[in-house]
Protein backbone atom coordinates (compact mmCIF):
# COMPACT_ATOMS: atom_id res chain seq x y z
CA UNK A 1 0.00 0.00 0.00
CA UNK A 2 1.25 3.45 -0.90
CA UNK A 3 -0.24 6.70 0.33
CA UNK A 4 0.47 10.22 -0.92
CA UNK A 5 -0.94 13.70 -0.43
CA UNK A 6 -1.17 16.63 -2.82
CA UNK A 7 -2.89 19.98 -2.96
CA UNK A 8 -5.53 21.07 -5.48
CA UNK A 9 -6.71 24.57 -4.67
CA UNK A 10 -8.11 24.52 -1.17
CA UNK A 11 -8.51 20.73 -1.23
CA UNK A 12 -5.97 18.31 0.17
CA UNK A 13 -6.09 15.05 -1.74
CA UNK A 14 -5.00 11.88 0.03
CA UNK A 15 -4.48 9.16 -2.54
CA UNK A 16 -4.26 5.55 -1.41
CA UNK A 17 -2.88 2.86 -3.66
CA UNK A 18 -3.38 -0.77 -2.62
CA UNK A 19 -5.50 -2.68 -0.14
CA UNK A 20 -6.17 -1.25 3.32
CA UNK A 21 -5.91 -3.89 6.03
CA UNK A 22 -5.04 -4.47 9.68
CA UNK A 23 -1.35 -3.93 9.01
CA UNK A 24 -1.34 -0.69 7.04
CA UNK A 25 -4.55 1.05 8.14
CA UNK A 26 -2.62 2.83 10.97
CA UNK A 27 -0.68 4.66 8.23
CA UNK A 28 -3.90 5.73 6.49
CA UNK A 29 -5.27 6.91 9.83
CA UNK A 30 -2.09 8.82 10.64
CA UNK A 31 -2.01 10.64 7.28
CA UNK A 32 -5.70 11.56 7.39
CA UNK A 33 -5.57 12.76 11.00
CA UNK A 34 -2.31 14.60 10.22
CA UNK A 35 -3.79 16.69 7.39
CA UNK A 36 -6.90 17.37 9.42
CA UNK A 37 -5.36 18.18 12.80
CA UNK A 38 -1.92 19.54 12.00
CA UNK A 39 -2.35 21.08 8.55
CA UNK A 40 -5.89 22.12 9.41
CA UNK A 41 -6.93 21.28 5.84
CA UNK A 42 -10.48 22.62 5.37
CA UNK A 43 -11.36 20.00 2.73
CA UNK A 44 -9.78 16.56 2.55
CA UNK A 45 -10.54 14.23 -0.33
CA UNK A 46 -9.61 10.57 0.18
CA UNK A 47 -9.15 9.17 -3.31
CA UNK A 48 -9.64 5.41 -2.97
CA UNK A 49 -9.80 4.61 -6.71
CA UNK A 50 -6.79 2.29 -6.41
CA UNK A 51 -8.09 0.51 -3.28
CA UNK A 52 -9.67 -2.82 -4.14
CA UNK A 53 -10.23 -4.03 -0.59
CA UNK A 54 -10.71 -2.26 2.70
CA UNK A 55 -11.15 -4.17 5.97
CA UNK A 56 -12.83 -3.18 9.24
CA UNK A 57 -9.72 -1.40 10.53
CA UNK A 58 -9.66 0.68 7.33
CA UNK A 59 -13.32 1.53 7.75
CA UNK A 60 -12.69 2.39 11.41
CA UNK A 61 -9.83 4.70 10.38
CA UNK A 62 -12.08 6.52 7.93
CA UNK A 63 -14.80 6.81 10.60
CA UNK A 64 -12.31 8.29 13.06
CA UNK A 65 -11.06 10.77 10.46
CA UNK A 66 -14.65 11.75 9.68
CA UNK A 67 -15.33 12.40 13.36
CA UNK A 68 -12.22 14.55 13.66
CA UNK A 69 -13.13 16.50 10.50
CA UNK A 70 -16.57 17.23 11.89
CA UNK A 71 -15.15 18.29 15.26
CA UNK A 72 -12.80 20.70 13.46
CA UNK A 73 -15.44 22.03 11.09
CA UNK A 74 -13.69 20.66 7.98
CA UNK A 75 -14.87 18.17 5.37
CA UNK A 76 -13.75 14.62 4.63
CA UNK A 77 -14.88 13.43 1.21
CA UNK A 78 -14.43 9.92 -0.23
CA UNK A 79 -14.16 9.29 -3.95
CA UNK A 80 -13.41 6.51 -6.41
CA UNK A 81 -14.77 3.70 -4.24
CA UNK A 82 -14.36 0.26 -5.77
CA UNK A 83 -17.48 -1.93 -5.74
CA UNK A 84 -15.95 -3.96 -2.87
CA UNK A 85 -15.06 -0.89 -0.81
CA UNK A 86 -18.52 0.57 -1.41
CA UNK A 87 -20.09 -2.71 -0.33
CA UNK A 88 -18.12 -2.78 2.91
CA UNK A 89 -19.33 0.73 3.73
CA UNK A 90 -22.89 -0.19 2.81
CA UNK A 91 -22.81 -3.31 4.97
CA UNK A 92 -21.51 -1.27 7.87
CA UNK A 93 -24.39 1.17 7.24
CA UNK A 94 -21.84 3.95 6.77
CA UNK A 95 -22.24 4.84 3.11
CA UNK A 96 -24.70 7.64 3.94
CA UNK A 97 -22.57 8.90 6.81
CA UNK A 98 -19.79 9.91 4.42
CA UNK A 99 -19.81 12.36 1.53
CA UNK A 100 -19.09 10.04 -1.40
CA UNK A 101 -18.39 10.98 -5.03
CA UNK A 102 -17.70 8.87 -8.09
CA UNK A 103 -14.35 10.43 -8.93
CA UNK A 104 -11.86 13.10 -7.93
CA UNK A 105 -13.17 15.70 -10.40
CA UNK A 106 -16.66 15.48 -8.92
CA UNK A 107 -15.27 15.56 -5.39
CA UNK A 108 -13.25 18.69 -6.21
CA UNK A 109 -16.24 20.52 -7.60
CA UNK A 110 -18.47 19.56 -4.67
CA UNK B 1 0.54 -37.13 -3.71
CA UNK B 2 -1.24 -33.82 -3.50
CA UNK B 3 -3.54 -32.77 -6.27
CA UNK B 4 -2.73 -29.10 -6.78
CA UNK B 5 -5.97 -28.42 -8.60
CA UNK B 6 -8.00 -29.75 -5.70
CA UNK B 7 -6.15 -27.60 -3.18
CA UNK B 8 -6.32 -24.47 -5.30
CA UNK B 9 -10.05 -24.92 -5.78
CA UNK B 10 -10.70 -25.24 -2.06
CA UNK B 11 -9.96 -22.84 0.78
CA UNK B 12 -9.55 -25.91 3.03
CA UNK B 13 -8.64 -29.40 1.79
CA UNK B 14 -8.51 -32.34 4.18
CA UNK B 15 -6.67 -35.44 3.00
CA UNK B 16 -6.71 -38.78 4.83
CA UNK B 17 -6.90 -37.05 8.22
CA UNK B 18 -6.44 -39.18 11.30
CA UNK B 19 -6.57 -37.98 14.90
CA UNK B 20 -5.79 -40.08 17.96
CA UNK B 21 -6.25 -39.48 21.66
CA UNK B 22 -3.67 -41.81 23.14
CA UNK B 23 -4.31 -45.23 21.68
CA UNK B 24 -7.83 -44.40 20.58
CA UNK B 25 -8.24 -43.17 17.01
CA UNK B 26 -11.13 -40.70 16.78
CA UNK B 27 -10.97 -39.80 13.08
CA UNK B 28 -10.13 -42.62 10.68
CA UNK B 29 -8.91 -41.08 7.43
CA UNK B 30 -11.19 -38.17 6.57
CA UNK B 31 -11.23 -36.58 3.08
CA UNK B 32 -13.23 -33.51 2.10
CA UNK B 33 -12.80 -29.89 1.11
CA UNK B 34 -14.36 -26.57 1.97
CA UNK B 35 -15.01 -24.30 -0.99
CA UNK B 36 -14.51 -20.58 -0.85
CA UNK B 37 -17.61 -18.62 0.24
CA UNK B 38 -19.69 -21.70 1.05
CA UNK B 39 -21.29 -22.69 4.34
CA UNK B 40 -20.22 -26.23 5.08
CA UNK B 41 -22.02 -27.98 7.92
CA UNK B 42 -20.32 -30.90 9.65
CA UNK B 43 -23.15 -32.95 11.02
CA UNK B 44 -22.97 -35.89 13.38
CA UNK B 45 -24.16 -37.39 16.62
CA UNK B 46 -22.51 -37.14 20.02
CA UNK B 47 -19.08 -38.73 19.95
CA UNK B 48 -18.99 -38.89 16.15
CA UNK B 49 -15.74 -36.93 16.04
CA UNK B 50 -17.22 -33.78 14.50
CA UNK B 51 -15.94 -31.35 17.15
CA UNK B 52 -12.50 -33.00 17.05
CA UNK B 53 -12.54 -32.47 13.29
CA UNK B 54 -13.30 -28.76 13.67
CA UNK B 55 -10.69 -28.31 16.39
CA UNK B 56 -8.14 -29.99 14.12
CA UNK B 57 -9.11 -27.77 11.18
CA UNK B 58 -8.34 -24.64 13.21
CA UNK B 59 -5.10 -26.04 14.60
CA UNK B 60 -6.25 -26.75 18.16
CA UNK B 61 -5.62 -30.48 17.79
CA UNK B 62 -2.66 -32.07 16.08
CA UNK B 63 -3.45 -34.77 13.50
CA UNK B 64 -1.72 -38.12 13.92
CA UNK B 65 -1.63 -38.49 10.12
CA UNK B 66 -2.90 -36.83 6.97
CA UNK B 67 -2.90 -33.33 5.58
CA UNK B 68 -4.96 -30.20 6.17
CA UNK B 69 -4.42 -27.55 3.53
CA UNK B 70 -5.67 -24.13 4.59
CA UNK B 71 -5.18 -21.40 1.99
CA UNK B 72 -2.52 -23.49 0.29
CA UNK B 73 -0.51 -24.42 3.39
CA UNK B 74 -0.48 -27.80 5.09
CA UNK B 75 -1.16 -26.81 8.70
CA UNK B 76 -0.40 -30.34 9.86
CA UNK B 77 3.24 -29.64 9.15
CA UNK B 78 3.95 -25.94 9.40
CA UNK B 79 5.99 -24.15 12.07
CA UNK B 80 4.16 -22.41 14.92
CA UNK B 81 4.88 -18.92 13.57
CA UNK B 82 3.24 -19.70 10.23
CA UNK B 83 0.29 -21.28 12.01
CA UNK B 84 -0.23 -18.02 13.90
CA UNK B 85 -0.49 -16.22 10.55
CA UNK B 86 -3.09 -18.74 9.32
CA UNK B 87 -5.01 -18.43 12.60
CA UNK B 88 -5.46 -14.72 11.97
CA UNK B 89 -7.56 -15.66 8.94
CA UNK B 90 -9.65 -18.11 10.98
CA UNK B 91 -12.36 -16.99 13.36
CA UNK B 92 -13.67 -19.50 15.88
CA UNK B 93 -16.89 -19.27 17.84
CA UNK B 94 -16.72 -21.87 20.61
CA UNK B 95 -19.62 -23.94 21.87
CA UNK B 96 -20.08 -22.17 25.19
CA UNK B 97 -19.04 -18.78 23.83
CA UNK B 98 -15.77 -18.96 25.81
CA UNK B 99 -15.98 -15.28 26.71
CA UNK B 100 -13.66 -14.08 29.44
CA UNK B 101 -15.91 -13.47 32.42
CA UNK B 102 -13.69 -10.80 33.91
CA UNK B 103 -13.73 -8.68 30.74
CA UNK B 104 -16.60 -6.62 29.37
CA UNK B 105 -18.22 -7.67 26.10
CA UNK B 106 -16.31 -4.90 24.33
CA UNK B 107 -12.99 -5.97 25.86
CA UNK B 108 -13.67 -9.56 24.80
CA UNK B 109 -14.22 -8.48 21.19
CA UNK B 110 -11.17 -6.21 21.32
CA UNK B 111 -8.89 -8.95 22.68
CA UNK B 112 -7.70 -10.48 19.36
CA UNK B 113 -7.06 -7.00 17.96
CA UNK B 114 -5.00 -6.03 21.01
CA UNK B 115 -3.10 -9.34 20.88
CA UNK B 116 -2.35 -9.47 17.17
CA UNK B 117 -2.30 -5.92 15.80
CA UNK B 118 -0.70 -2.54 16.44
CA UNK B 119 -3.99 -0.68 16.00
CA UNK B 120 -4.65 2.40 18.14
CA UNK B 121 -7.20 2.08 20.94
CA UNK B 122 -9.50 4.53 19.17
CA UNK B 123 -9.51 2.35 16.03
CA UNK B 124 -10.10 -0.81 18.06
CA UNK B 125 -13.02 0.84 19.84
CA UNK B 126 -14.71 1.68 16.53
CA UNK B 127 -14.12 -1.86 15.19
CA UNK B 128 -15.61 -3.34 18.39
CA UNK B 129 -18.73 -1.20 17.94
CA UNK B 130 -19.00 -2.12 14.25
CA UNK B 131 -18.76 -5.84 15.06
CA UNK B 132 -21.28 -5.66 17.91
CA UNK B 133 -23.64 -3.80 15.57
CA UNK B 134 -23.23 -6.54 12.96
CA UNK B 135 -24.30 -9.26 15.40
CA UNK B 136 -27.19 -7.24 16.82
CA UNK B 137 -25.50 -6.28 20.10
CA UNK B 138 -25.03 -2.55 19.58
CA UNK B 139 -24.93 -0.82 22.96
CA UNK B 140 -23.82 -3.89 24.94
CA UNK B 141 -20.13 -3.01 24.92
CA UNK B 142 -19.90 -2.27 28.65
CA UNK B 143 -21.90 -5.31 29.79
CA UNK B 144 -20.20 -8.20 31.52
CA UNK B 145 -20.75 -11.66 29.97
CA UNK B 146 -22.62 -12.73 33.12
CA UNK B 147 -25.23 -10.06 32.37
CA UNK B 148 -26.01 -11.54 28.93
CA UNK B 149 -28.50 -14.25 27.99
CA UNK B 150 -27.27 -17.47 26.33
CA UNK B 151 -28.12 -16.20 22.86
CA UNK B 152 -26.43 -12.86 23.48
CA UNK B 153 -23.28 -14.61 24.70
CA UNK B 154 -23.16 -16.56 21.44
CA UNK B 155 -23.58 -13.36 19.46
CA UNK B 156 -20.80 -11.70 21.44
CA UNK B 157 -18.59 -14.72 20.73
CA UNK B 158 -19.37 -14.34 17.01
CA UNK B 159 -18.43 -10.64 17.18
CA UNK B 160 -15.10 -11.62 18.77
CA UNK B 161 -14.52 -14.32 16.15
CA UNK B 162 -15.11 -11.68 13.45
CA UNK B 163 -12.90 -9.02 15.01
CA UNK B 164 -9.96 -9.71 12.70
CA UNK B 165 -12.12 -9.94 9.54
CA UNK B 166 -11.48 -13.67 9.12
CA UNK B 167 -11.78 -15.31 5.73
CA UNK B 168 -13.06 -18.47 7.38
CA UNK B 169 -15.48 -18.37 10.31
CA UNK B 170 -15.99 -21.58 12.30
CA UNK B 171 -18.80 -22.37 14.72
CA UNK B 172 -18.86 -25.25 17.19
CA UNK B 173 -22.48 -26.15 18.02
CA UNK B 174 -23.84 -22.60 17.64
CA UNK B 175 -27.32 -23.49 18.85
CA UNK B 176 -26.38 -25.85 21.70
CA UNK B 177 -28.18 -25.00 24.91
CA UNK B 178 -30.45 -22.39 23.33
CA UNK B 179 -34.22 -22.48 23.08
CA UNK B 180 -35.58 -22.98 19.52
CA UNK B 181 -36.39 -19.31 18.94
CA UNK B 182 -33.00 -18.02 20.07
CA UNK B 183 -31.32 -20.86 18.12
CA UNK B 184 -33.20 -19.78 14.98
CA UNK B 185 -31.90 -16.25 15.57
CA UNK B 186 -28.31 -17.55 15.58
CA UNK B 187 -29.00 -19.52 12.37
CA UNK B 188 -30.30 -16.36 10.73
CA UNK B 189 -27.23 -14.47 11.90
CA UNK B 190 -24.95 -17.05 10.27
CA UNK B 191 -26.89 -16.83 7.00
CA UNK B 192 -26.80 -13.03 7.12
CA UNK B 193 -23.08 -12.80 7.87
CA UNK B 194 -22.18 -15.18 5.09
CA UNK B 195 -24.26 -13.27 2.58
CA UNK B 196 -23.08 -9.87 3.73
CA UNK B 197 -19.36 -10.47 4.23
CA UNK B 198 -18.74 -13.27 1.73
CA UNK B 199 -16.98 -15.41 4.29
CA UNK B 200 -16.41 -19.11 4.16
CA UNK B 201 -18.28 -20.66 7.07
CA UNK B 202 -17.78 -24.04 8.71
CA UNK B 203 -20.38 -25.11 11.27
CA UNK B 204 -20.37 -28.20 13.47
CA UNK B 205 -23.77 -29.19 14.74
CA UNK B 206 -26.05 -32.08 15.57
CA UNK B 207 -29.17 -29.95 15.03
CA UNK B 208 -30.82 -31.13 11.83
CA UNK B 209 -33.17 -28.19 11.35
CA UNK B 210 -30.32 -25.74 11.78
CA UNK B 211 -28.03 -27.71 9.45
CA UNK B 212 -30.58 -27.83 6.63
CA UNK B 213 -31.32 -24.13 7.01
CA UNK B 214 -27.77 -22.81 6.80
CA UNK B 215 -25.79 -25.36 4.75
CA UNK B 216 -24.68 -25.09 1.14
CA UNK B 217 -23.10 -28.52 1.59
CA UNK B 218 -23.06 -31.00 4.44
CA UNK B 219 -20.62 -33.61 5.68
CA UNK B 220 -22.17 -36.34 7.82
CA UNK B 221 -19.71 -37.94 10.23
CA UNK B 222 -20.32 -41.19 12.05
CA UNK B 223 -17.86 -42.90 14.38
CA UNK B 224 -14.92 -41.01 12.93
CA UNK B 225 -15.76 -41.71 9.28
CA UNK B 226 -17.54 -39.67 6.64
CA UNK B 227 -20.90 -41.23 5.84
CA UNK B 228 -22.01 -38.72 3.26
CA UNK B 229 -21.07 -35.42 1.61
CA UNK B 230 -23.45 -33.36 -0.48
CA UNK B 231 -25.98 -30.59 -0.70
CA UNK B 232 -28.93 -30.67 1.72
CA UNK B 233 -31.07 -31.99 -1.15
CA UNK B 234 -28.59 -34.77 -1.89
CA UNK B 235 -28.49 -35.80 1.76
CA UNK B 236 -32.27 -35.75 2.03
CA UNK B 237 -32.43 -38.08 -0.98
CA UNK B 238 -29.75 -40.44 0.33
CA UNK B 239 -30.66 -44.08 0.73
CA UNK B 240 -27.59 -44.90 2.83
CA UNK B 241 -28.90 -46.68 5.94
CA UNK B 242 -26.77 -44.70 8.45
CA UNK B 243 -27.66 -41.40 6.76
CA UNK B 244 -31.35 -42.31 6.87
CA UNK B 245 -31.05 -43.38 10.49
CA UNK B 246 -29.50 -40.05 11.44
CA UNK B 247 -31.84 -37.88 9.37
CA UNK B 248 -34.94 -39.82 10.40
CA UNK B 249 -33.76 -39.78 14.01
CA UNK B 250 -34.04 -43.52 14.44
CA UNK B 251 -32.41 -44.75 17.65
CA UNK B 252 -29.70 -47.41 17.49
CA UNK B 253 -31.29 -50.88 17.66
CA UNK B 254 -31.02 -52.14 21.22
CA UNK B 255 -29.53 -55.46 20.22
CA UNK B 256 -26.44 -53.67 18.88
CA UNK B 257 -26.05 -51.87 22.15
CA UNK B 258 -26.37 -55.16 24.06
CA UNK B 259 -23.75 -56.77 21.90
CA UNK B 260 -21.46 -53.76 22.34
CA UNK B 261 -22.10 -53.91 26.08
CA UNK B 262 -21.32 -57.61 26.22
CA UNK B 263 -18.17 -57.06 24.22
CA UNK B 264 -17.15 -54.20 26.49
CA UNK B 265 -17.65 -56.39 29.59
CA UNK B 266 -15.80 -59.39 28.25
CA UNK B 267 -13.11 -57.76 26.10
CA UNK B 268 -9.57 -58.83 26.89
CA UNK B 269 -7.39 -56.16 28.41
CA UNK B 270 -4.45 -54.98 26.38
CA UNK B 271 -1.21 -56.18 27.95
CA UNK B 272 0.19 -53.74 30.51
CA UNK B 273 3.26 -51.86 29.58
CA UNK B 274 6.10 -52.31 32.01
Amino acid sequence: MHISTRQSGSATIVEVNGDIDLYNSPEVRQVLLGVLREKRAPRVIANLAAVKYIDSSGVASLVEALKVSRDLGSRLILCGLSPAAREVLELSRLIKVFEVFENEAQALSA
Amino acid sequence: MIEDAKINDAIIAVLDLRVRYGEREVLHGINFDVRRYETLVILGGSGSGKSTLLRTLVGLEKPSAGEIWVKGKNIAQIPLGEMDEIRKKLGMSFQGGALFGSLTVGENVALPLREHTQLEDSTIQIIVRLKLEQVGLAGFEEYMPSQLSGGMKKRAAVARAMAMDPEILCFDEPSAGLDPIIAAGIDNLIVKLKKAFRMTIVVVTHELASAFLIADRMVLIDKGNIMAIGTPEELRASAHPRVRQFLDRVPEPEVTEELDYLQMLTEERPPRRS
